[in-house]
């Protein structure tokens, strides 16, 4: 069984450029790990600008610093949702079209942590995100309990005019554990 | 004169240290660190340039190449921070040739209007 929420596009055509990068969370500790986040977000920004050859220097710089901020996002995310136990990889792909950038990173996720996550993508998809990025700041500053801010999707969309989506899958071998895929547009 | 503690933190891609005579944090290079436990030495940097207001302090990001949300957000508490106390305001500094500042930076502003934001 599968559930979507917000922008989330199936089946996307494979007929243009795109970049797939995938980890083995059981192979290395999630700190190492952590550095290879930057890396992997730096490679795909640095390779991308190479479509975009008549461009200015600053156009070039701004592709590389959106590629960069959205794919080492999600890749952080992919990282903290996964559980440690876990061995499923991780993956994230970066599609290059016409008009715009799709990124769809999907890692594990523990299914008693599903329900509080789709209930904050609704609350993201529900509500004015800038306001909702203002009460949450304000919500952290009083305390620093929620390690997991949430922040990254609200930046997102705030700043870069993202547009996201959510496929949430069951895996019928291990009920305890989903699939989650998290899709990031952005226009060029 | 105050002894600081600490007025540098770095890492293996990044710097960040305090300069009393100037009133200036400087930050320079990709910060990416997991989460707030780890941001926790950089917000103990800033909080210790502004313990004993009245003070402006000048935020230089100008070499600041990359900020993961996590930073963002440890950025944005420590303005709330800064904006409930009397005495002490900020001026950041960034540059136009880092294109995330001229995207993220100004929410810092819509958070304490006082905040005087500089992109050069």
């Amino acid at each position: 069984m599968s559930v979507i929420f917000g922008n989330f596009i199936e089946d996307l055509p494979r007929n243009t450029e795109f970049l797939l990068l995938g980890f083995s969370p059981g192979s290395l500790p999630i700190k190492q790990r952590w550095r290879n986040n930057g890396l992997s977000a730096d490679f795909l920004a640095d390779y991308m600008t190479t479509f975009f050859p008549g461009e200015s220097a600053y156009k070039h710089a701004d592709i590389k610093s959106t590629v960069s901020y959205i794919a080492n996002e999600l890749l952080e995310n992919a990282m903290k949702y996964s559980d440690e136990s876990e061995t499923k990889p991780i993956s994230l792909g970066l599609h290059l079209f016409d008009d715009k950038f799709i990124f769809v990173a999907t890692n594990p996720v523990a299914q008693t942590k599903v329900p509080a996550f789709q209930d904050y993508i609704k609350e993201i998809l529900e509500s004015d995100t800038y306001e909702l990025y203002v009460q949450r700041l304000e919500a952290n500053s009083e305390s620093d309990t929620h390690t997991q801010s949430g922040l990254g999707y609200l930046t997102m969309i705030n700043d870069y005019n993202a547009s996201l989506g959510w496929k949430f899958e069951d895996l019928a071998d291990n009920s305890a554990i989903a699939i989650v895929s998290t899709m990031v547009q952005v226009s060029l | 004169m105050s002894n600081l503690a600490m007025s540098e933190v770095k890492g293996e891609d990044y710097r960040v240290w305090y300069d009393p005579s100037a009133s200036t944090i400087n930050c320079e290079g990709s910060l990416r660190l997991g989460g707030s436990e780890e941001y926790a030495p950089i917000v103990q940097l800033l909080e210790g340039a502004i313990a004993s207001p009245p003070i402006t302090l000048v935020l230089n990001l100008t070499e600041l190449e990359f900020l993961n949300s996590s930073g963002i957000n440890m950025l944005s508490k420590f303005v709330i921070k800064a904006r409930q106390k009397d005495g002490v305001k900020i001026t950041v500094r960034g540059s136009e040739t880092i294109p995330w500042q001229s995207k993220s930076l100004k929410n810092l502003q819509r958070l304490m209007p006082s905040l005087v934001l500089e992109i050069v």
